[in-house]
């Protein structure tokens, strides 16, 4: 729990700052988040954790872990100052089930996620991919390339069993420029969605 | 998804830490929130508050207070609750979307479009 100064490479905010927006990366472990958080942020990943004790039963989503009294879920996070105000925070977040308890008090608000593939455990993406729709949260779905068999991206769609109206693209998240394009695919995304509801309006 | 500091930790710290409290208005604060200090750290001010008063000279979001206190999220947004209701701090909450539709408006996302291509 020491807090070494040499840790703390966190350059400070600009002054103006006022609206912290948030994007999650969801995958299972080692399919590469914190390396995509890395690749695009301007601080080094921090991580931290929320902790959910019996007070929270009621409140939070708890069916499944009734035998637990705490459950604690830490995930990693990145940060870019989009302009003088907005401040995008991204989000490794992990995929288990427990984390979901957690969803809702977390990740609230969040523009949109990310869902991470590694096409050697496709099956880790399902129940991520399952949440998601359950809390009406958009996302888009990028295979991290490890070099694996090359499945052509109409293969993966079928394996997870993805609509046609969610985008699916390759990335490797070592490359800024790339994991930049994930983002951006992203929130390409979630505008076409809101325009789309502002004009159904 | 490891076991992390706190699961090893004398459960009384956090105890401590928070005066024996649970619960916060959660509503009130996200993990977002910016969070800037608005006075100096006074003496026999909690340690926390103090490392919270130090850190917030310029704003700062409060998953990153808590990471840098080495503390759960829902702890540290208690002891900001404790600085809030002082006036020692003042928080800049995110511009959520709307709660019904959870779709941000098309201006803000065009405004994030333009920072990640300006990256």
């Amino acid at each position: 729990m020491d807090l070494k100064t040499s840790d703390r490479v966190t350059a400070p905010l600009r002054s103006t700052a006022s609206n912290g927006l948030k994007i999650v990366i969801v995958g299972g472990f080692g399919v590469g988040k914190t390396t995509m958080v890395r690749s695009v942020s301007e601080i080094r990943p921090l991580s931290t954790e929320e902790v959910m004790t019996r007070a929270g039963v009621g409140i939070d989503e708890t069916a499944g872990v009734r035998d637990k009294t705490t459950t604690t879920v830490a995930f990693d996070f990145g940060r870019i100052s989009l302009n003088d105000q907005m401040v995008l925070y991204l989000f490794g977040a992990p995929g288990q089930q427990r984390f979901w308890f957690l969803w809702d008090r977390l990740f609230s608000g969040t523009l949109g996620a990310v869902v991470l593939v590694d096409t050697r455990r496709v099956e880790d993406s399902w129940y991520a991919i399952d949440r998601l729709e359950h809390h009406g949260m958009p996302f888009i779905v990028a295979r991290n390339d490890f070099g694996g068999p090359a499945y052509r991206l109409e293969d993966i769609r079928k394996a997870l069993d993805l609509s046609d109206d969610v985008p699916l693209i390759d990335c490797d998240a070592r490359e800024r420029e790339s994991s930049k394009k994930v983002l951006i695919t992203l929130v390409n995304h979630l505008y076409a969605l809101s325009t789309a509801q502002e004009s159904a309006r | 998804m490891t076991s992390r500091s706190v699961d090893r930790e004398d459960p009384d710290r956090l105890y401590i830490v928070t005066g024996g409290r649970s619960r916060v208005d959660e509503d009130s604060i996200d993990i977002v929130s910016l969070i800037v200090s608005e006075c100096d750290p006074t003496p026999g001010m909690q340690s926390e508050h103090v490392k919270i008063l130090r850190m917030c000279t310029n704003p700062m979001a409060v998953v990153e207070i808590a990471a840098e206190l080495g503390l759960p999220v829902s702890v540290v947004k208690i002891l900001l609750c404790d600085l809030l209701d002082t006036g020692r701090i003042t928080a800049r909450h995110p511009t959520m979307a709307p709660a019904k539709t959870k779709l941000p408006e098309p201006d803000i996302l065009k405004q994030v479009l333009l920072g990640l291509e300006n990256l």
